[in-house]
């Protein structure tokens, strides 16, 4: 057996809140060796990013700080280095890349002079030698023209090429440990697909290990060989990508599989994890999954399980899988009964057309010159036609700035169009005054993709909710407005006693909920939704789909879903529209457009989805 | 007979807006959240308390009645006409509760608690001698800080000033609120031509150097209004109202050249709401644009003003003072820090040195600028999670 | 570059006709010339006889927007504000309405002395804050980083009075290493310029190192800083090098602006050390109630304020790779 590059063994990393001390990592064990990925997968507060942050002993002081553990680089321990010690092996042993590559660059210094700065800082090296092998490492992250893009600086760069700059820097010190932390988080499917493989091919060629830190499984099942599933600051789970994927053992792991949209669980209501994460400052006392977990037995909530080699090389944290545990009355199931039984959906999608756009365009001005004179456009919306019938979900799919949220707010008359039509039941609003507007206004709703900017926090849940009936429904009485406000509240499932709450109290995805009941309460024909799911947690996102699946099935509202993530679009959509550069480039019904892509693009699009298989 | 001047208004508003906010506090929202986090804060909570004395010093100051004129013989006067004849002298509260304090002079400087005069004199015996020594007080000990000059007790002086302090510092930003709101969240929200023409405003006036412009003005309307000291006939309106404060048009004033500041900061501010998507939602219900400002933009701004208000408290006392060093803040018989510095820097000069003016109106302006400081931190830190800084 | 600047001179054109309009509805319309002369002569009892030719000599017996009595362009051209705004243009102030003297060549002869001092007032100044708010910041969560904040609170809650009068004080009477106040031609005026300068920089650092510090820290908990750190860099380099350049965007916006107005001078400094600068010379004008000469002062504070707004948005390209001036 190799001696692993990065063994850690019991890492526990605290941070000082208000509310006491948080348990971000709490006895995280794991290693990884030369050449292998190994992942940390899990959902958003979850820890993954904490464990990379104290790898590479950059955890954010005074804040939080390392309360136990090791974290051995071939076999030393670092995290109780010096910080002149620590700080050569950072950039030099273990590097790291981030999730922004926006913001991760340094805006004022040249691409060049921020990788010959590590270069110089870990090596011997004169500044042309520097300069020598910085434009090498250019060369083989693939970027164009390495010898003038050693003079750009960050702005000139898109956000993949930043990526690959920063892979660049991360590695041009040949370290032993490459971290990427949600390095593709930010970027478009097609880039991801191209960064991902990058990281791969040097990775092989440099003998580096990697550890991969995401909360997207598709990916982790393309991308790593091993794989560790974290939930409440612990590993829950951990082996080896195949082996994880063709027998999930802890229930967390089944659940959050289960719940990723995807062609085969169309027709079907995804499975979700009911509750939300605890914080970190209070997790449960026995097993931090228990509360959520639906084979949870009596003796779950009392003692922690720890994380036992059940199999060969598959780890699990969980008293299903101890045979100790599981022979004493403890292991009573306590009967949930939440869960309905699972029920399937029947398309009830009718051909008639209930909005029809033809040839939309939209376009923003570009100004120049002494007097700002307009000297041309950039047309974000060229020409785009869609039709949705009544009843069913389209789906507007493409990548970020092809023009498709523009398009969902010019629907809505949001935006203003430059041209086209837009014809809703057989009338043309496209030039209608605001005033004639209002009766359409009820029909068509939109919801966002943010859930923390779409509600006012200045504003109590009923106020918010009852907003549109103030406007669009003059004639109903308090009385009446407070009725509908807390029907449409139990619609999405939320309690009537949180009505006079605000906000900032809720989690993710009870906003959402919260702004799909704002749109429902006027009793719309038509909703816009705009990445809806896009922010939320994958178990979160599953909710919210079953809740506006079940919509769309119960009150017969068509859909034009706006997004970017194609699980979710194969999942819940009847039909397709793929949008490049402000056009649509192939549309079609699902399984069709899934199955055989006709254009060019949309087969890009669809090679570069991660997937399961 | 009650009299009210204009600057009394103010601080009456502001103690009406110390209760609202107190009420505010109490229902679930976000003034509650951060007065949790102000009330974690031990030297915020302290320089709170000492803020509301100034405040309730101020309060007292500015409830204020003339008496009725007495005759030798302790009968009421009347003017040929009838009425009434009231004294010229519209006394407050707190001069009435001082008393002692405002009408025990000196003939001139004393030190703190002395019981005989800073400066010698020629005093004649009952002998018929005459001798060159500090002559007794007429109070003796009972001048904590001194007496100044013309025998004044420098203790009422300074506590007379805080009065002053107050209705600058909070007036000048009560009088713009509104106009800065209203210009700032306009020209944010709605862009264009009436984006221009308020930008236009705010870089002209902000191009003007602000001493200058404080300078035009306090000369043109300054000069004409109320300057302290006795109430003449003209001065009355409805019979109880004083309008033209000199220390009014001093907050109207500064308030126009620390306007641009938060309208800035506002436009800035809508700009950025106005593309949120609880905006776009409302617009999606067909909301009108007017009740879009008054129920998303405008309450979403108001951390903003509140920030202000605090943070700018400190600065515009400062400047006071250093407006009336230079003549052109409060008239000359109004209690102010600034008149008292300007006085006693004369006196630094004498030998030996007369330091307890001074030293009261540092003493008195530090203990109100220091706790506004901190108090101004604790609300930005709570109210605007962005700006805070580990 | 050039097209920008253009723009942004041409766009000052209405920004100086509109303070010009303000100061004229100031100064001849609220208070009309009558009131001047009325103060400047002094006497009680003036006759109106007086006062016109007063008037007359100042060329203040003219309509101030649009004079009725003359025809076509005259309408305009023939009023105060055309006859006294126009001149300005080209910097010609004419003169005070006290001792009639030339304010072009006062504020030419005045403004040096100024700047002898705010000069070097500004480049230490800058200096010092700097130094210590990255002193603090780099040690920031420390205990000298909570006592310099709290050191700066108190310092910037004692008004510029009292550091004037302390420092005046403490440094020239008590100690007598300067003269308390006073100014001297050329390599003499050393002596006098040292004491407004010390006093000056210690009255604006509680505001200052607050605000660098602030600036730094904020830097400070960006990606980048993170990236840097990553590398391995120490902290001084990342402080130093990465977090300081990015600084000086938000220090240039407050800083550059206040560059042309060195010349101006400040009026309590110059009040209260007798340095015959623009400053005390603006308040001897207030003193006197020379409008003229207040008015000219405006005017040069607008011109110098727009010239800072320019000299701001052309320094940011030299910080900033991703600003371009179109």
């Amino acid at each position: 057996m190799p001696e692993p590059v990065i063994e850690v063994r019991d890492l526990r990393t605290y941070f000082r809140t208000p509310g006491g001390i948080a348990r971000a990592v709490d006895g995280v064990s794991f290693s990884i060796n030369e050449g292998e990925t190994f992942s940390l997968v899990g959902e958003s507060g979850c820890g993954k990013s904490v464990t990379a942050l104290s790898v590479i002993q950059l955890v954010p002081v005074p804040a939080g700080f390392i309360a136990g553990g090791e974290v051995l680089l071939r076999g030393r321990d670092i995290v109780h280095l010096s910080e002149l010690e620590k700080r050569r092996i950072r950039g030099n042993k273990i590097s790291m890349i981030f999730q922004e590559p926006m913001t991760s660059l340094n805006p004022v210094f040249t691409i060049g002079n921020q990788i010959i700065e590590t270069i110089r800082l870990h090596q011997k090296k004169s500044t042309r030698e520097a300069k020598t092998i910085a434009i090498e490492m250019l060369r083989r992250v693939g970027l164009p023209e390495p010898e003038s893009m050693y003079y750009e600086y960050p702005h000139r760069l898109s956000g993949g090429q930043r990526q690959r700059v920063m892979i660049a820097i991360a590695l041009a010190c040949r370290p032993d440990l490459l971290i990427a932390d949600e390095p593709t988080t930010a970027l478009d499917v097609t880039i991801q697909k191209q960064i991902l493989s990058l990281i791969r091919d040097l990775k092989r060629e440099m003998r580096t290990a990697v550890l991969l830190i995401t909360h997207n499984l598709a990916l982790v099942y393309r991308n790593a060989e091993r794989v560790g599933v974290m939930y409440a600051g612990k590993i829950v789970e951990m082996a080896p990508t195949r082996i994880l994927f063709r027998n999930p053992m802890h229930p967390y792991t089944v659940k959050l599989m289960h719940s990723i949209p995807g062609m085969d669980k169309r027709g079907k209501p995804l499975d979700t994890i009911k509750g939300t994460v605890p914080p970190a400052t209070m997790f449960p006392e026995g097993c931090r999954f228990s509360g959520r977990c639906p084979v949870e037995m009596e003796g779950c909530s009392r003692a922690e399980p720890p994380l036992i080699e059940y199999e060969r090389d598959h780890l699990v944290a969980c008293h299903l899988y101890d045979r100790g545990f599981m022979d004493r009355p403890v292991s009573r199931p306590i009967t949930t009964g939440g869960e309905s039984a699972p029920m399937r959906w029947t398309p009830s999608v009718k051909e008639e057309i209930l909005l029809e756009v033809k040839g939309l365009r939209c376009y923003y001005p570009i100004r120049k010159g002494l007097f700002k004179r307009i000297v041309g456009y950039v047309k974000a919306v060229d020409g785009v036609d869609l039709t949705i019938k009544k009843g069913s979900i389209l789906a507007l799919v493409g990548e970020s700035g092809c023009g498709k949220t523009t398009t969902g707010k010019a629907i809505l008359r949001l935006i203003e169009p430059k041209g086209g039509r837009i014809v809703f039941k057989g009338r043309d609003i496209t030039s209608l005054s605001e005033g004639e507007l209002k009766p359409y206004r009820a029909c068509m709703q939109i919801i966002f993709q943010d859930p923390y900017s779409s509600l006012n926090p200045r504003m109590m849940v009923g106020e918010i909710i009852e907003e549109g009936l103030k406007t669009l429904r003059p004639e109903m009485d308090r009385k009446e407005r407070q009725e509908k406000v807390l029907s449409v509240m139990e619609r999405v499932g939320l309690s009537g006693d949180m009505l006079k709450r605000y906000p900032h109290e809720f989690s993710g995805g009870q906003r959402q909920r919260i702004g799909i009941a704002r749109a429902l309460a006027v009793d719309p024909e038509f909703i816009v939704c705009d990445e809806a799911v896009s922010a939320l947690d994958v178990s979160v996102q599953a909710q919210i789909l079953n809740l506006l699946k079940s919509i769309q099935k119960d009150s017969g509202i068509s859909f034009l879903f706006i997004t970017h993530d194609l699980s979710v679009v194969e999942y819940i959509a009847d039909e397709v529209c793929v949008m490049y550069k402000g056009k649509i480039v192939e549309r079609g019904g699902v399984e069709k457009i899934f199955s055989s892509p006709e254009d060019e693009y949309t087969r890009t699009l669809l090679e570069a989805v991660p997937r399961i298989d | 007979m009650p009299v009210v001047l204009s600057t009394d208004l103010i601080v009456y508003f502001l103690v009406l807006l110390i209760i609202y906010c107190a009420f505010a506090v109490r229902k679930e929202g976000y003034l509650s959240i951060a007065w949790h986090q102000i009330r974690t804060n031990k030297l915020a909570m302290v320089s709170m308390f000492i803020l509301f004395l100034y405040i309730g010093v101020a309060l007292l100051d500015s409830i204020r009645w003339r008496d009725v004129v007495l005759d030798s013989e302790g009968r009421v006067m009347h003017k040929e006409d009838g009425s009434v004849i009231y004294s010229p002298q519209a006394l407050s509260l707190l001069d009435r509760l001082l008393h002692d304090m405002r009408v025990n002079t000196e003939k001139t400087f004393s030190a703190p608690l002395a019981t005989h005069l800073y400066v010698k004199e020629t005093i004649e015996l009952p002998d018929g001698t005459r001798i060159r020594d500090y002559p007794p007080l007429k109070y003796p000990g009972t001048h904590l800080l001194g007496t100044d000059k013309v025998g004044n007790d420098v203790l009422f002086s300074a506590i007379k000033g805080i009065r002053t302090g107050i209705v600058i510092g909070t007036g000048t930003t009560i009088i713009i609120i509104p106009f800065a709101i209203l210009f700032g969240v306009l020209a944010g929200f709605y862009g264009g031509v009436v984006d221009d023409i308020i930008q236009y405003i705010y870089t002209t006036l902000s191009s003007i150097p602000s001493v200058l412009l404080i300078v035009a003005f306090m000369l043109i309307f300054g000069e004409r209004g109320y300057q302290g000291g006795l109430i003449t006939e003209e001065d009355i309106f409805f019979k109880i109202f004083v309008p033209n404060d000199r220390l009014f048009w001093l907050c109207v004033i500064m308030g126009i050249t620390s306007w641009t500041d938060l309208c800035r900061l506002l436009r800035g501010e809508t700009l950025k709401l106005r593309e949120m998507d609880y905006v776009q939602a409302a617009r999606a219900f067909g909301v009108s644009s007017l009740r879009i400002i008054y129920r998303h933009i405008v309450p979403n701004v108001m951390h903003i003003v509140l920030i202000t208000f605090v943070l700018q408290f400190s600065g515009l006392v400062l400047a006071e003072a250093i407006l009336s060093y230079i003549g052109i803040g409060v008239g000359p018989e109004m209690g102010s820090w600034g008149n008292m510095i300007n006085t006693a820097r004369l006196e630094l000069s004498r030998e030996p040195i007369v330091w307890w003016n001074l030293f009261a109106a540092f003493i008195f302006m530090f203990g109100l600028v220091l706790p506004a400081n901190i108090f101004g931190d604790a609300v930005r830190d709570a109210l605007d999670p962005r700006l805070r800084v580990r | 570059m050039l097209a920008y600047i253009i723009r942004r001179v041409l766009y000052a054109f209405p920004i100086i006709m509109g303070v010009n309009l303000l100061t004229t509805v100031l100064f001849f319309y609220v208070n009309t010339p009558d009131d001047m002369a009325r103060k400047i002569l002094g006497e009680k009892n003036i006759t109106q006889e007086a006062i016109e030719n007063w008037k007359r000599d100042r060329g203040y017996d003219l309509p101030v927007f649009i004079n009725t009595e003359e025809k076509g362009l005259a309408m305009i051209t023939q009023t105060i504000f055309f006859q006294k705004s126009l001149p300005l243009l080209w910097f010609d102030f004419g003169r005070s309405d006290r001792n009639n003297i030339d304010i072009g060549r006062e504020i030419q002869k005045r403004m040096w002395p100024s700047l002898s001092i705010s000069l070097p007032m500004f480049i230490i100044g800058i200096m010092a804050n700097l130094t210590f708010a990255m002193l603090i910041a780099f040690y920031r969560g420390t205990y000298l980083d909570i006592w310099g904040v709290v050191l700066c609170v108190i310092m910037m809650s004692i008004s510029t009075l009292f550091y004037i009068i302390g420092g005046q004080y403490l440094l020239g009477k008590v100690l007598k290493l300067f003269p308390i106040s006073g100014y001297d031609t050329g390599i003499y005026s050393i002596k006098f310029i040292i004491l407004p300068v010390i006093i000056g920089v210690i009255s604006t650092m509680g505001v200052g190192i607050r605000f660098y510090r602030t600036v730094f820290l904020e830097e400070i908990n960006k990606d980048y800083i993170r990236t840097a750190s990553a590398k391995g860099l120490s902290e001084t380099r990342v402080l130093f090098k990465h977090a300081l350049k990015n600084a000086m965007i938000p220090v240039l916006t407050n800083v550059v602006v206040s560059i042309p107005f060195l010349f101006y001078g400040s009026l309590i400094m110059e009040a209260f050390f007798a340095i015959p600068g623009l400053g005390s010379f603006t308040i001897d004008a207030i003193q006197a109630q020379d409008f003229a000469i207040v008015r000219s002062m405006v005017y040069l504070g607008s011109i110098l304020y727009i010239v800072g707004l320019i000299l701001t948005d052309i320094s940011y390209t030299l910080v900033d790779p991703r600003i371009r001036l179109e």
